[in-house]
């Protein structure tokens, strides 16, 4: 028998509801506005008073209306089928919605329970099995979806019958595990998982070791991300957070990519739900929606849901991380997440931490990125998520409690400096104030070293000296003059630029110098260098910035020349000969 | 318009500045009522206890005004028969205009699904080089001003309003002082474009509070035009400021904890709701809203311009050019997102590059400003783009200039051969080929 209640009071979307029975902490219910059923979570409970958040308009709510509660949390449904899929913050499917506008209280199933997959058995009778199991698996997309025994499944079961290799629908039962005491249950392919727990169905969590390759230069070779790393992008509006998300979205070198676009601009959704139908994936060639799931929770949709969308994308996440697949989960942004935290927490009047956010916002953002990570499953694959968000300070300020927050948890930093973004020097990411943690790890120090060539991170870091020494050159001049300083102090400075214009900046809107494979990047990276070691004896400063600037010309023609092709190789003679000629 | 069933009490418990709160039955969430014969909605209930916040203000009601409840949240009557016509902010016509016929919506209605949205891409040409050829503005878009109040910033958008080519021009004024609230009506007429337009307006002689049902009045009948007939409707929103100053009262008077700058935490989501209105619909209709955010002494740290920023898909910047003595849009700190869903395509395949170089040779302008402030001398390269600068402020930037993109181009690239090499104007060599002027 459900708990039911009445409403007892609205305060916007906060209704508080007198319950008849045991109401749990973030238990779902559903309130009742005339016929219109609205989802609704338990924030707070006082007595019998459940203060519950609305995920909708609670608009002509009144006083007395009915309240149904469902006994469970938040839950993700976790099915093959959700690859392609475009939902909401509650996983409602969007393009199955009726009509131009989202009326309230639509619910609409996240999976498709009549298609018909062809199924695969991996386990047989008298396997011995713990939650995450894989019983079988089906081909979604290029993917080979495994179906597990399910995450809630606690203990160790005995594998009585798998199905035979057939066609089943994702609510027929495709296999029959027994517990110790013999008890039996039926498996599906559909699960249930609350959001806002982690799925732990691993045996350990390892250091990441290995690089997500991105495409973007001032990412994959000043800054790499790691494979099952954790990375946050602060800048201020119009730095470009967005365009580098897609762009990276776009180019990772990742099994499965989960854009959560929450309480951000519904245009940038659009962009999505446009392209990805159409671009291909540079790493498979297959359609990059194929590998995409969008949960999108855009500004204007209620400020609840957008505090689940994260949550919500993590958990289909940590589902595909199970399979043993690289998933890149990518949230736009996290200030919105944190102010729909603040949003509440003013509502419950709780006494506010920094800028009115809750006291607890530190420890919710830190939980939050936990969630990502390499890990070794039970039956010895890895799996990995990644997590990359954005993070939009208050008045691009990073002294702001989101920023500080996200800078203890994630270790990837990439600061869009608003200077780089007014001299149009994309991506604006500022090469001094960012960093990767990774670089320090020996794994990936060894990884790079492999992968790359010998001593990779070295090089990294003599490039970073170069950007350094050139800022200090560059602070010279124009506390001095041009004329005040010695002609190495122009040359010092220029080479930085030259660092600066061929590898950091990088034009995310030409189909060839968007996305820029690790050995082009490496080749590049060490022309550069090359030059930067040289000495050159210039006559003036004059000659220096004409001499670089010409130089640049020609490097950036190379850049957007195709990887490898006459006009690219041609670039490359161009540019031995004019540093030859001087 | 008292209805029979209607209920009527005579008991308010509380009196605040923006709020009356009484016992009450049966209400629901967000209705309107009157409270002494002024406008009022419910903004929180607790059990039998109703708060309702008075748009007109409270001064002078008293503990037993009559409060009648109506039933039903605000509505806007919409028809064609909107065209034409100056509404105040409860959607009531001005100066002793006619009620208009039709159908009674909610405003603040919901949102579009994401999903059945199309992809702006239809450019609108505004004639101003610092929009068309550096921040392309899309239907569909929604980008504010950002100015200092003392900026022309009114006469720039009633500007760009009518060179719009929309089909309805819908203003939504907040806190208009009476003189620019008539410059827009005088301005509108005299281009002969009064039928294609609808006014929702709320003067600095009226009450604060009444603001905050302006842009929702606004957009209910933008969404009437674009949904319904299909047509393109470009809405504007001045003040924003103000608008967002009117919540801050609000919340304040319901005793929400400020957060940064005094204003209420939920600003980022109350004026989401507003922006996100702006859609691009499958009819071929769409919702463009152009707005203005005031700044004080330029400052855009400011919690209102910020939110705004992070909101809008850019912004625009007003600035006086000392070079020309003309009012210039920023080229540094303007940005049209949208931008990049038109230029190159609906445009001149050189427009993306040629606009690239210009701002970046303008940059470096601005460094050899800076250098000959501080004294040093200037190198043969800084004359040179100091040139240029004005030249480029004064032929392109300004904004009376009014030309068409591909003039605008070709502009540029005269200028480019006027002041600098090829090399160091760094574009494409195919496009340095085809469109350098010798």
């Amino acid at each position: 028998m459900k708990t039911t209640g009445k409403v007892n009071g609205i305060i916007s979307n906060i209704v508080i509801v007198k319950a008849d029975g045991a109401v749990g902490q973030n238990e779902i219910c559903h309130v009742y506005a005339g016929e219109t059923k609205m989802m609704a979570e338990v924030i707070k409970v006082i007595g019998d008073d459940a203060y519950v958040q609305v995920f909708d308009s609670t608009r002509g709510l009144k006083i007395g209306d009915k309240v149904e509660f469902e006994g469970h949390m938040l839950e993700a449904t976790l099915a093959p089928g959700m690859l392609s899929r475009n939902y909401d913050g509650l996983q409602n499917d969007l393009e199955k919605m009726d009509g131009l506008f989202i009326a309230r209280g639509s619910i609409t199933d996240p999976i498709d329970y009549e298609k018909k997959w062809e199924f695969k058995p991996l386990a047989k009778a008298g396997d011995k099995v713990t939650a995450g199991a894989w019983l079988g698996e089906v081909k979604e997309q290029w993917v080979a979806h495994k179906i597990m025994v399910p995450f809630i499944m606690t203990g160790n079961y005995t594998v009585k019958s798998v199905v035979a290799e057939g066609e089943y629908k994702v609510t027929d039962t495709v296999a029959v595990v027994a517990d110790a005491d013999g008890n039996e249950y039926n498996i599906t392919m559909v699960q249930k998982w609350p959001v806002k727990q982690a799925i732990r169905c691993y045996t350990e969590k390892p250091r990441p070791s290995r690089v997500m390759e991105t495409g973007v230069r001032a990412i994959d070779t000043f800054n790499p991300l790691a494979e099952g790393g954790t990375g946050f992008i602060p800048g201020p509006f119009g730095a470009g957070k967005t365009v580098l998300q897609h762009a990276i979205s776009k180019q990772a070198e990742a099994d499965i990519i989960i854009i959560v676009a929450c309480g951000e601009r519904a245009n940038e959704v659009v962009e999505i739900f446009k392209e990805f139908p159409e671009l291909v994936d540079p790493h498979t060639g297959h359609k990059l929606m194929e590998r995409t799931i969008i949960i999108c929770n855009t500004s204007n949709m209620p400020v609840a849901a957008r505090e689940a969308s994260v949550y919500t994308g993590m958990t289909i996440g940590e589902y595909y991380r199970s399979m043993g697949l690289k998933v890149l989960v990518m949230a736009d942004s996290t200030s919105r997440w944190a102010q729909a935290l603040r949003e509440m927490s003013n509502r419950l009047e709780e006494l506010p931490g920094q800028d009115a956010f809750p006291m607890d916002l530190s420890a919710i953002i830190s939980n939050f990125y936990a969630r990502a990570g390499l890990v070794k499953l039970n039956n010895g694959e890895t799996g990995s998520v990644t997590f990359l968000g954005t993070v939009s300070p208050a008045g691009g300020n990073l002294k702001e409690p989101v920023t500080e927050s996200t800078k203890k948890a994630a270790r990837c930093f990439y600061a869009l400096s608003q200077g780089r973004a007014d001299s149009k020097r994309y991506p604006a990411i500022d090469p001094l104030d960012s960093y990767s943690k990774y670089l320090e790890y020996p794994e990936v120090e060894a990884y790079l070293g492999e992968k790359i060539e010998k001593d990779w991170v070295s090089l990294v870091y003599r490039g970073k000296t170069l950007v350094q020494r050139g800022k200090e050159a560059n602070d010279q001049i124009n506390i001095l003059g041009d004329d005040g300083v010695p002609v190495e102090y122009h040359e010092r400075f220029w080479k930085s630029e030259l660092i600066d214009f061929v590898i950091l900046q990088q034009d995310a809107f030409d189909d060839i110098d968007a996305n820029c494979p690790m050995e082009r990047q490496q080749l590049m990276y060490k022309k550069v260098l090359s030059i930067c070691e040289r000495d050159f004896d210039f006559a003036d400063f004059e000659e220096c910035s004409k001499f670089f600037k010409g130089l640049i010309n020609l490097f950036r023609q190379m850049n957007y020349a195709e990887w490898q092709s006459e006009k690219f190789y041609d670039y490359d003679k161009q540019i031995d000969a004019y540093i030859a000629n001087h | 318009m008292t209805r029979a069933f209607q209920k009527i009490y005579t008991k308010i418990d509380n009196i605040t500045k923006a709020t009356v709160s009484l016992r009450a039955t049966g209400v629901g969430n967000d209705e309107l009522a009157t409270v002494g014969g002024r406008l009022a909605q419910v903004v929180k209930i607790l059990g039998d206890n109703v708060t309702l916040q008075v748009f007109a203000g409270t001064e002078g009601l008293a503990t037993n005004s009559e409060v009648i409840f109506q039933g039903e949240p605000p509505k806007l009557r919409v028809s064609d028969n909107l065209a034409g016509h100056f509404f105040n902010a409860y959607g009531e016509p001005l100066e002793g205009g006619e009620i208009i016929e039709g159908e009674a919506r909610e405003i603040g209605g919901p949102t579009v699904n994401p999903f059945r949205r199309l992809q702006p891409s239809e450019l609108i040409a505004t004639g101003i080089a610092g929009i068309d050829l550096n921040n392309t503005i899309v239907t569909g878009q929604k980008i504010p001003f950002f100015a200092d109040s003392d900026q022309p910033y009114n006469a720039v958008m009633a500007n760009v309003a009518l060179r719009a080519k929309a089909d309805k021009i819908i203003l939504g004024g907040m806190g208009l002082t009476n003189d620019d609230f008539l410059y827009f009506k005088q301005v509108f007429e005299n281009a002969g474009a009064l039928d294609r337009i609808v006014s929702f307006v709320n003067t600095t002689e009226n009450p604060p509070v009444e603001r905050l049902l302006v842009p929702d009045m606004a957009l209910t009948a933008a969404e009437y035009f674009a949904v319904d007939k299909g047509e393109k409707v470009l809405v504007l929103l001045t003040d924003m400021t103000l608008y967002a100053d009117a919540l801050a009262i609000v919340s304040n008077r319901m005793d929400q904890i400020p957060s940064k700058d005094s204003m209420p935490g939920s600003l980022y989501s109350d004026l989401a709701k507003i922006y996100e209105k702006a859609v691009q619909l499958p009819n071929g209709g769409s919702i463009t809203i152009i707005a203005v955010t005031t700044l004080s002494g330029g400052d855009i740290t400011h919690a209102i311009p910020d939110n705004t920023g992070y909101i809008t898909e850019g912004q625009l910047f007003l600035r006086n050019d000392s070079d020309t003595g003309k009012v210039i849009i920023d080229p540094f700190r303007s940005l049209s997102r949208l931008k990049q869903l038109v230029i190159g395509k609906k445009t001149r395949e050189d427009h993306p590059q040629v606009m690239n170089a210009c701002v970046r040779l303008y940059a470096d302008a601005a460094n050899a400003k800076t250098k000959l402030e501080n004294g040093f001398d200037l190198s043969e390269y800084d004359e040179r783009a100091l040139k240029f600068a004005k030249a480029y402020s004064e032929k392109l930037l300004a904004i009376d200039v009014n030309v068409e993109i591909t003039e605008m181009l070709d502009t540029a690239w005269t200028l480019f051969a006027e002041y600098f090499s090829k090399e160091e104007v760094a574009i494409k060599a195919e496009l340095i080929e085809k469109y350098w002027k010798a």
